[in-house]
């Protein structure tokens, strides 16, 4: 570690700090249906989509409503998805040629753009032709990330309405997410990504003739417009397979700082909205605060286990000074590579700069951890702040009756109906990372697809399940996905992941936007303490450390000490 | 505390041994199966002990491990059912007393005239019932004829009799007291075997007992953390089996065991018990165990002035004399003007002289007494020419013969001086002379004030009803430190203040007597009725006052708020253990594949079997350690939430991340030391 590595680190995160607060009370205007600053721009398109469609922007959903409106919208997503990559052959704008995307593959990617996961089995400049990637990937960039938004907007109303029926309209909260979030900040990003250098064309490629005279196809596409949404909606999914180290995608410094801004200004800020929006700031600022120990503590310790190195290859005569240099680019280095792959992970984003399987153990489990806690810190555009908020409520229930009063956040009290749908939503994570991936460890068919055996074949596995079901999509690349048992199993872990944690967390806030908002006192369990922010962590660590120890245990765990011992596998 | 009775000590025999016996009966899966993570450990220690047997079957040095983790499993489930059983019992001895004077009595009841005599259990509702004195009386009713004394110590402790009379608020009478004067007719108002002791000890023998909200919730939370840690251990088998592990059952079952929150999900049930029996032991009995619950969240209280803020009567506080009086000579009349006043404020007079103003009472025989009377509204005495008078104002200055207009003016100053600090004036005459007024006032009762203080720090406010004016209420309200208060309040007002606390979403507690106070007691989220109540209050009130002390509600406010806490300490402990396990058992599981995985082992256990052993056995014993945490409560101090917070967190939370650690590590070195694996 360097003093100008955690200088790079400090002054992006301070950036993103800075912009919390303008962006939150913006978002929170948005989403309160207050007048904006885009409204003389955006406003009557935002009128006319309502005409076109038929919506009645005043009148709101119940939680059932809203989330059957959600589910609805999904679906038609997955299937128009699903049906432009295997019809794209037919489609136009294929200046390559590509064939259709056999169906499973076809499956898991429609799985995994519609949950906001983008996790790819495929290389997108040999597989899906620009059509697929900007009227299909692209289009779910935005919508996923929108829904994302949606449901997270319908989760903070729950605790700002006392006695409400409703939580909201999903349509117009989608629409105003895409119109008058996503979509200015994408095209602000994009500019600023094509002065970068980013390729932004319809031609498929150019061909150059290489200095020994060979000829080198090189692949172009609209890629700073897609790699804009793919940050600021925590997508992640590249246009090329290599993703964020591919110089394209993120050719220098800049792009690679612009790259992290990115994915993390409109997750943080969510949170801030939250507290603006409950009339609590101090609220917002104190979930902040937790998330920011958790992951500045990844990115510390992913950041000292890389320059640290590996003993094995110093052994070997490495200059040691580098540290751990395998799979990671030279025009990153260390600190940005590390800041990178803690934040993605930490985000549910998902894009990587530099190769996660290269990482030592403990490089590679700290990723592998941060989304084993629920993609929270500060998660995935809207399903952050919902994860955070079934985690704020889990604490005040295990805690809060420690002060001697029924448990109650933000005024409202979290009773045997909110705990039913919060223990099933936490259950879901468990259940899929660790149910494919035992049986995945069992299935020769699955067994045979990992890159190196030993534990990290295991972490291979447990990575990849985990990556789907917490809807990052970042790989552990060594583990060959692109089969039908993957495709498939990941496609469902993504869907489950997405859907079966969101439906209960709608009916928490359904129930919780029913009751009534209870004055606070003395006696009420002080949530916007840092004492508060220290019990979340905790909670947060033990709860994700219990679920998963045993099985980090196996692979990134043993693979650590294997290291340090001088053993390799 | 007026009347509390003495809590066993917490091994007493005679509740142990029966409790052990319970314990063992309690095993029975179809009782167990309302604790779901006991349940599960039954079901657990049953499979443990098939694998035993069949390793004692194959021999092996196997069965000697499968068989100590067996044992201690079923241990596991004893001693969670051993808790709730001591819980049970501590109760049951509290309610076995009332039972007994139940079962013995005799009823006269009157059919067509005529009386029979047929046992208490076999009246009904409705049949009617004659007592005498020296007779108990059958069953719970209402007097509709006659008055008499009646001894209800049985009930409440108080060994002074109150009087029962047909109609008004003092018609109920409760089975099993005794009638000691005259003879009153009694309408039994419940079905056999839902009187008031029935449903006392029914909910305290638990057959009755319902698990209550939050106890609904907290068990939905252990049951999700159980189905996880199964999800955790049947997948952490097949990622074993991907390393060349095969993990044994046995131990895949230790793991899920000492996994699964078993100290709290063993103790949840004792902890609900046990704090009914505290509300029991402070004479107090709840009708539900939610409302105990509720009395957690309760943030405001309405309390009765009289009898809980202030004695019940007023007492003489000052001599005020008129100039040319000095206060020695005021205080003189005044003290033979009441020789005659046997009511509370007469004495009250007579004390304060003979107190703050050092007048003794003098060894004369007064020529004439004049007795207090509420007619003539004054008393006093005639010695030699002496005619000394006290008492209402109007009255004794009719008595000098004075005019409004003709009396001194420093003597209507100090009456409205009096008057406007809430106070009563009384006036004090010799002949025609007016001598000064006597400031007669409410006292708050020592320490109220603090107590009020502690209830605002805690969030909680209290508010004062009373039917005095505006004035006086609001004087008072101040003295006493209230936060609010409502003067002149009639039965419907409190039952519109309580309507409007709680449209705005918080809870109210209050407590009443009256037949009147009924609505408002069952409008209340926790209403406590006096035992020297009507039926009809006791019918609509979730708790009842034996003592009949109104400042009662002030502990069941905390009762019900260490309950809450007992519960959040022992979850946030229970969850909090597990890492210490896992540190326990995890490279135990794996060392073998990989020798690696010991630097996990950071309390240097003796081998992976004794680590394995040892933290079943800590798993098991920290529940018997804890029973007495369980059924005490945690200590508490009435603090801000903050405060609290801080304080169990560092305890329970930090404790319980810390204490396993050593306590594995303990009895992992006996586990080695004796040779046990």
């Amino acid at each position: 570690m360097t003093l100008i590595g955690w200088v790079q680190i400090g002054f992006l995160l301070a950036i993103v700090l800075a912009s919390i607060k303008p962006l939150g009370l913006y978002m929170a205007k948005v989403f309160s249906g207050e007048k904006t600053v885009l409204a003389p721009v955006l406003g009557p398109l935002e009128s006319a989509i309502y005409k076109l469609s038929g919506i009645n922007r005043d009148k709101e959903q119940g939680w059932l409503a809203y989330t059957l409106a959600m589910l609805a919208f999904s679906v038609a997503g997955f299937v128009v998805l699903y049906a432009i990559m295997r019809l794209q052959a037919w489609l136009p704008v294929n200046p390559q040629g590509f064939a259709a995307v056999p169906s499973d593959l076809a499956f898991n990617t429609s799985a995994s753009f519609v949950t906001n996961t983008n996790w790819q089995n495929y290389s997108g400049e040999a597989v899906m032709s620009n059509f697929t990637q900007m009227a299909g990937l692209a289009v779910q960039n935005f919508l996923s990330a929108a829904t994302g938004m949606a449901l997270a907007i319908a989760v903070t109303r729950a605790f700002v309405r006392s006695k409400a029926e409703t939580v909201g309209n999903f349509w117009v909260d989608t629409t105003r997410a895409t119109l008058y979030v996503l979509l200015p900040l994408s095209i602000v990003v994009a500019i600023a990504f094509i002065f970068l250098g980013l390729p932004q064309t319809m031609d498929g490629s150019v061909t150059a003739t290489t200095l020994e005279g060979a000829k080198q196809v090189i692949t172009l596409g609209p890629v700073a417009s897609q790699e804009a949404i793919k940050q600021l909606g925590t997508n992640g999914g590249g246009f090329f397979n290599a993703n964020a180290a591919h110089p394209f995608e993120n050719p220098n410094a800049i792009a690679n700082y612009i790259n992290i801004f990115a994915m993390l200004s409109i997750s943080a800020a969510m949170v801030y909205m939250f507290g603006q929006m409950t009339g609590n700031r101090k609220q917002g600022w104190v979930l902040i605060s937790a998330i920011a120990v958790l992951l500045i503590a990844g990115i510390g310790i992913t950041y000292w286990a890389e320059t640290a190195g590996n003993p094995i290859l110093t052994s070997l005569g490495l200059d040691p000074s580098m540290g751990n240099m395998e799979g990671k680019e030279v025009r990153f280095g260390q600190a940005m590579s590390t800041l990178y792959t803690a934040v993605t992970t930490g985000l549910s984003d998902g894009g990587v700069n530099s190769m996660i399987g290269s990482y030592t153990g403990i490089g590679g489990l700290v990723p592998m951890f941060l989304i084993h806690l629920g993609e929270v810190l500060p998660g995935g555009v809207g399903s952050g702040l919902y994860g955070l908020i079934v985690f704020a409520v889990l604490s005040v229930f295990v805690a809060g009756l420690m002060v001697g009063r029924t448990p109650e956040f933000l005024g409202k009290k979290i009773e045997s109906r909110e705990m039913k749908f919060a223990m099933l939503a936490v259950l879901i994570l468990p259940l899929v990372i660790l149910g494919f991936s035992a049986v995945s460890a069992m299935l020769p068919v699955a067994v045979a697809q990992i890159g190196t055996p030993g534990p990290h074949g295991l972490s291979e596995i447990l990575y990849a399940y985990t990556s789907a079901a917490g809807n990052n999509g970042s790989a552990m690349a060594g583990l060959s996905g692109n089969t039908v048992w993957y495709n498939t199993t990941l496609g469902i872990s993504m869907l489950i992941g997405r859907f079966g944690y969101v439906v209960p967390v709608m009916a928490i806030a359904g129930s919780l936007a029913a009751k009534q908002k209870i004055p606070s006192s003395k006696g009420t369990f002080p949530t916007d303490t840092p004492l508060f922010a220290g019990l979340l962590i905790g909670i947060i660590l033990i709860l994700g450390g219990l679920q998963f120890f045993p099985s980090l245990a196996l692979g990134p765990i043993v693979e650590h000490f294997a290291m340090t011992a001088g053993q390799t596998f | 505390m007026s009347n509390k009775t003495t809590s066993p000590a917490l091994l007493d025999p005679s509740i142990v041994f029966p409790a052990i016996k319970d314990a063992f009966i309690k095993l029975d899966p179809r009782q167990l199966i309302r604790n779901p993570v006991i349940f599960v450990t039954e079901v657990v220690a049953a499979f443990v002990s098939a694998i035993f047997i069949r390793d004692l079957i194959a021999g092996g040095g196997e069965a000697v491990f499968s068989g100590q983790i067996a044992a201690w499993l079923w241990f596991t489930v004893l001693f969670a059912t051993f808790a709730e059983a001591v819980a049970e019992g501590r109760g049951r001895a509290q309610a076995e007393s009332l039972k007994k004077t139940k079962s013995e009595l005799v009823a006269r009841r009157l059919k067509d005239g005529r009386e029979e005599k047929i046992a208490a259990t076999l009246l009904k509702l409705g049949d009617i019932v004659i007592v005498e004195a020296g007779e108990l009386i059958p069953g719970d009713g209402e007097v509709i004829e006659g008055i008499a004394s009646v001894n209800e110590s049985a009930i409440t402790g108080e060994s002074a009799p109150v009087i029962r009379e047909s109609g008004g608020d003092r018609s109920a009478v409760t089975g099993g007291t005794q009638v000691l004067s005259d003879w009153i007719k009694v309408k039994i108002t419940v079905q056999p075997g839902s009187s008031f002791v029935d449903r006392m000890i029914a909910l305290i023998e638990g057959a009755e007992r319902q698990k209550t909200p939050n106890e609904i919730a907290l068990s939905i939370l252990l049951s999700g953390l159980t189905i996880v840690f199964l999800i955790v251990v049947v997948s952490t088998w097949g990622l074993a089996g991907y390393s060349g592990t095969l993990v044994s059952a046995t131990v895949l079952a230790a793991l899920l065991v000492t996994l699964i929150p078993t100290t709290i999900g063993g103790l949840l049930s004792a902890i609900g018990i046990a704090g009914m029996d505290r509300l029991l032991r402070f004479n107090v009995v709840a009708t539900s165990g939610r409302a105990v619950e509720a009395a957690g969240d309760v943030d405001t209280l309405l309390l009765d002035k009289t009898g809980t803020i202030t004695f019940g009567n007023r007492m003489a506080s000052e001599f005020l004399p008129v100039p040319g009086v000095d206060a020695h000579e005021l205080a003189e009349a005044a003290l033979l003007a009441s020789l005659g006043d046997d009511t509370p404020e007469g004495r009250s007079i007579v004390a304060l002289a003979n107190g703050t103003y050092g007048v003794a009472t003098p060894d004369i025989k007064p020529d004439l007494v004049v007795p207090f009377a509420a007619e003539t509204r004054l008393s006093g005495c005639d010695i030699g020419t002496r005619r000394l008078r006290k008492g209402a104002v109007d009255s004794v200055r009719n008595f000098t013969g004075l005019t409004e207009a003709e009396c001194p003016p420093a003597f209507r100053q100090a009456v409205d001086k009096v008057a406007r600090s809430g106070g009563t004036p009384l006036a004090v005459a010799s002949g025609n002379k007016l001598l000064g007024v006597i400031h007669l006032k409410d006292i708050v009762k020592p320490g109220i004030k603090e107590r009020f203080a502690e209830l605002r720090a805690m969030g909680i406010r209290t508010v004062m009803v009373t039917g005095d004016n505006p004035v006086t209420a609001a004087a008072i309200a101040s003295e006493a430190g209230v936060d609010d208060f409502l003067a002149e309040a009639k039965p419907e007002d409190k039952l519109a203040y309580i309507r409007e606390q709680q449209r705005g979403g918080r809870l109210v507690a209050m407590c009443g007597d009256g037949t009147n106070d009924a609505p408002a007691l069952a409008q209340a989220d926790v209403g406590v009725a006096m035992q020297t109540g009507t039926q009809a209050a006791r019918e609509a009130a979730n708790m009842v006052d034996l003592d009949s002390s109104p400042t009662k509600l002030i502990e069941i406010v905390e009762i019900g708020k260490q309950l809450l806490m007992t519960r959040g300490a022992l979850t946030t402990f229970s969850i909090a253990n597990d890492v210490a396990k896992y540190f326990a058992i995890i490279p135990a599981l794996f060392v073998v594949t990989y020798p690696q995985l010991a630097a996990l082992n950071i309390m240097a256990l003796g081998s992976p079997k004794s680590a394995i052993l040892s933290a079943v056995i800590f798993n098991a014993l920290i529940i018997i350690a804890l029973i007495p945490l369980a059924l005490k409560g945690v200590s508490y101090r009435p603090a801000g939430a903050a405060t609290l917070l801080r304080r169990n967190l560092l305890i329970y939370g930090l404790g319980g991340l810390v204490l396993p650690f050593a306590g594995i590590k303990i009895i992992d070195l006996a586990v080695v030391f004796l040779h046990l694996v």
